[in-house]
């Protein structure tokens, strides 16, 4: 364990915060918010408990869990493809008993190996990503770090899990149908995703995914307008806006980007439905179906690429920003310093989220869009490294001379920076129309879009995990494991993704199922072998944080109230919060979150509830005169 | 605590009381409570749904050819957009008359004044006057069920068409409107009055159940009880959203 500072403050808590710490828990009557009569639940059914819970705490756990198992899944589906593309003359007659018919004459089906790479997609980007990323941490850490006895409305965000969980139920079974699962891209371009007929993967299974992302946006919805109230109306006494972590304006800024954008991805899901099951065009027109004309005139399938990536973009930073907000927290913490640029890093969410709507056709260079609209998206789109270079300057600046502690989750926020920085660089490079023109569906935007986001965000989800681990199970990760699984995950990332650059640059294409027919890429075939091994070990080292997991959740060390050290109020609740958090009053804070190392100050970090009367020796000027 | 003199709500704080302004905490900055907050998000999430919609409907729009005559001359035809005033020209009850969007007129009065009424039972709600809101629920109701009801008739005469019907690109007369085709103007033309009205009216209609089901509580004495009518509020927010929704399709789909 990293973790050995002598300094320990002795600070008594704000007089307030003391409340009845250790003490019965008193009644809600104390709440200061209002309505929450309805958690008044005390020797609940364990139904009540731990499946249809209210508690905020029990939801972000049930998102993580189910997360985990997508992840799981998504995985091994992966893996799948991978083994496809690195031994195209292999043999999977042994996959037989588990594939069924989509082994033939021991080849993947073709159509199947499209299925794969879709519901790997889906899966990691919407189910992983988002509701198992934002949905575990915006519900675990938004009431406990702004000081709240739970979300606003505890019953929608049940709901949210359970339409989540539905549109689970619905997106997995869609697995197991006999015409395969969706299979037009995560994107579901249509004319492909829009006839039925086209692919086996554009029936049922197409069907299956649209109603499984309907239910995904109510839940999305749910959760969002939750959160987004929550930060704005249950901040208890003292927490202004520039007093918050950066954890919860990032997730504050997530859900804003999810309650605009998730809306048009509705909208385009609703149109498309109606293309495939009742004869409009909306996104159809002068098709040809095995030399028939289909009478659909009219319609428009670059407009579908508008609504959706009009979600898909933000849809990106909706991923990426409560992982950028958690690794700025375990950053200060675990270098001892305050953030770099407090204000600066708020800025830049905002900049980023504002441009994340406005940058969305950068995925389409090569519609055939009118090329002067194209320069405009690619000014508007390269803009965004500013603030994202802000962001990264900061981060560094953080750790510079920093007093660092290697935790497990300070080497996968350090890893995060990384990946982002490296992932980060081939979108500007992707960001430019004239080169985007060759690179577009290529291996180089797999290798980009991996890093940036899907690596990334996994290592702010590792990080976040690792880091709030004892405030949500009340003990303790295996740190020498949480090693482990950080370095055969950092070296496995970098590579499986940096040769992807190499053979994306010489054209090699993605979504092919077989890339034998092609001279100029034969060359690759160790390189594609090289990769589906590194992808394969490093998907296999992901056991060893699901071991460590469920290990520690039952065996692990006992976690003291404050572990880290940390100066945030979700440390000040008992080790392990019941519902409503704080047993007695909701403390008061006074003080930004970032008091670390705090010149003059004898303890090297004051808690947020610390008022500026106990610490005289460290305060600065204008706190001193405070109020005088 | 020692301090609770200087909790001032001057926004000062002193080194011993956490700060007290609109924006510091342990308060309601925008004075709605969080039911409240939570309707405007949501109304705007869903705005984004419809403006998605609209944004669909005018590029599939401009992507088709207008006619370039006198409006006198206009006849139907599936190779441009068709005119409104001669496609919504007809009134229930005055069969053969031409009056351009006379009747879509009447519906949107009926829509903007269920908007007043609305207002009406809120501000009734604000005095706990029970028998005000009662009436001016029971209104709303009535213009809301009425414009869905015409909107009913409005759909019908579309989908039956005209007499003459349109003499289709294939050679056949065609009357009235489907998905598929219509006598009005290409495809589109109706795949989007269809879509985008009939998204509207669903609104309309859930707004209808939510006002049924507010006036029964209000008559069960339920928002009484609780000592304030917020809910009739939010339901209220949800309308009034609704109607300017249809300000929104009305010029989309019939004035321009
Ligand atoms: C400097 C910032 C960035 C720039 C300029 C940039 C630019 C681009 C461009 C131009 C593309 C389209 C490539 C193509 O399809 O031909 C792209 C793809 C992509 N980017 Fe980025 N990007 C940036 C950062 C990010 C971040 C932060 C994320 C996620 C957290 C991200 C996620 C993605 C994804 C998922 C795709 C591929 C989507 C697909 O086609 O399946 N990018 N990026
Ligand atoms: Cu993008």
């Amino acid at each position: 364990m990293a973790i050995n500072n002598p300094n320990l403050p002795n600070f008594s808590p704000a007089v307030e915060s003391q409340g009845g710490i250790g003490t019965a828990p008193v009644s809600h009557v104390a709440h200061g918010h209002g309505e929450h009569d309805e958690h008044e639940h005390h020797d609940q059914h364990w139904m009540w408990k731990y499946v249809f819970s209210q508690d905020h705490k029990q939801i972000a756990k049930q998102f993580l869990i189910t997360g985990m198992l997508w992840a799981i899944i998504g995985g091994l589906l992966s893996s799948l493809f991978r083994l496809q593309l690195g031994w195209p003359e292999g043999t999977m007659e042994w996959l037989k008993p588990v594939l069924g018919h989509w082994v033939e004459a021991g080849k993947l089906n073709p159509e199947f190996y499209l299925a794969l790479v879709t519901m790997h997609g889906t899966i990691m980007v919407f189910f992983v990503l988002t509701a198992g990323l934002s949905g575990t941490f915006s519900n675990f850490l938004i009431p406990l770090q702004v000081g709240a006895r739970d979300m606003a409305s505890g019953f929608m965000n049940m709901l949210s899990y359970w339409f989540f969980f539905l549109s689970s139920v619905v997106m997995f079974a869609s697995l197991f149908l006999e015409t395969g699962p969706a299979a037009a891209g995560w994107t579901i371009y249509p004319p492909l995703s829009a006839l039925p007929q086209a692919i086996p993967g554009s029936g049922m299974g197409m069907t299956m995914w649209l109603v499984s992302m309907a239910l995904f946006i109510v839940s999305q919805l749910l959760g969002g307008v939750n959160y987004v109230t929550t930060v704005i109306n249950l901040r208890t006494r003292g927490m202004s806006m520039s007093k918050l972590p950066l954890t919860i304006w990032a997730f504050f800024l997530t859900a804003i980007l999810g309650i605009l954008s998730f809306p048009v991805l509705f909208s385009a899901a609703l149109l498309l439905i109606f293309d495939r099951s009742f004869g409009t065009s909306f996104f159809l027109s002068d098709i040809y179906i095995a030399g028939q004309a289909l009478p659909n005139q009219g319609g428009s399938p670059v407009l579908f690429q508008h609504l959706f990536w009009f979600l898909g973009h933000p849809e990106v930073y909706i991923v990426i920003m409560p992982a950028m907000g958690m690794v700025s927290e375990v950053l200060a913490t675990n270098a001892r310093k305050p953030i770099f640029g407090y204000r600066a890093m708020i800025g830049s969410l905002i900049g980023i989220s504002l441009l994340s709507f406005v940058v969305w056709a950068h995925h389409m260079f090569v519609t055939g869009m009118n090329p002067f609209l194209g320069s405009v998206f690619m000014f508007l789109t390269l803009i965004i490294a500013v603030p994202s270079g802000v962001k990264v300057f900061n981060w560094l600046a953080t750790l510079w001379r920093g007093n660092i502690r290697f935790t497990a989750a300070m080497l996968f926020a350090i890893g995060f920076v990384s990946l982002f920085i490296s992932g980060g660089l081939t979108g500007i490079i992707l960001g430019n129309a004239t080169l985007d023109i060759q690179m577009h569906n290529t291996y180089f935007v797999v290798a980009h879009f991996h890093l940036v986001m899907g690596s990334s965000a996994f290592f702010g989800l590792f990080a976040g995990v690792y880091h709030w681990f004892p405030k949500m199970f009340g003990r303790m990760m295996d740190e020498k494991l949480g090693y482990i699984h950080f370095w055969l995950t950092f070296a496995g990332v970098y590579l499986v993704f940096m040769p992807m650059h190499y053979v994306g640059i010489a054209g090699f294409p993605r979504r092919y199922y077989a890339w034998t027919g092609f001279d100029a890429f034969s060359q690759f075939a160790d390189m594609n072998k090289f990769i589906s091994v590194a992808a394969i070990l490093a998907f296999f080292a992901q056991f060893i944080f699901i071991i460590n997991f469920f290990y520690s959740i039952f065996r692990g060390r006992r976690a003291t109230e404050n572990p880290w050290n940390s100066t945030t109020l979700e440390w000040t609740t008992p080790i392990e919060p019941g519902h409503g958090n704080w047993p007695g009053e909701i403390p008061a804070v006074y003080r930004w979150p970032y008091d670390y190392s705090k010149p003059g100050s004898e303890a090297d970090f004051i808690p947020q509830t610390v008022p500026y009367s106990q610490t005289q020796s460290s305060n600065l000027p204008y706190e001193k005169d405070m109020g005088e | 605590m020692a301090h609770d003199v200087s909790l001032q709500s001057t926004g000062t704080a002193t080194l011993d009381a956490p700060r007290t302004g609109t924006w510091d905490g342990g308060n309601e900055p925008f004075k709605a409570s969080y039911g409240k907050l939570m309707m405007w998000f949501f109304l705007l999430s869903d705005a984004f749904t419809f403006a998605a919609f609209l944004t669909t409907y005018g590029l599939i729009r401009h992507k088709h050819a207008v006619f370039t005559g006198e409006a006198k001359d206009f006849v139907f035809n599936t190779a441009y957009w068709p005119i409104p005033d001669h496609v919504f020209n007809a009134f229930p009850g005055l069969h053969g008359v031409n009056l351009p969007l006379a009747f879509v007129a009447l519906m949107t009065m009926i829509l903007i004044f269920s908007s007043v009424t609305m207002v009406l039972a809120v501000e009734a709600g604000h005095r706990m006057d029970k028998a005000d809101v009662q009436k001016w629920l029971l209104w709303t109701i009535l213009f809301g069920a009425t414009f869905i009801s015409s909107q009913a008739w409005e759909w019908s005469h579309f989908i039956h068409g005209t007499e003459a019907g349109t003499t289709m690109a294939d050679g056949t007369v065609f009357h009235g409107a489907n998905l598929a085709a219509n006598q009005y103007g290409p495809v589109l033309f109706a795949d989007l009055f269809f879509f985008i009205t009939g998204f509207h009216g669903t609104h309309v209609f859930s707004g209808v159940c939510l006002l049924i089901w507010c006036f029964i509580a209000t008559t069960n004495g339920t928002f009484h009880k609780r000592g304030h009518y917020e809910m009739i509020e939010k339901i209220g927010l949800y309308w009034h959203f609704v109607d300017l929704v249809w300000v929104f399709v009305f010029t989309f789909f019939y004035l321009v």
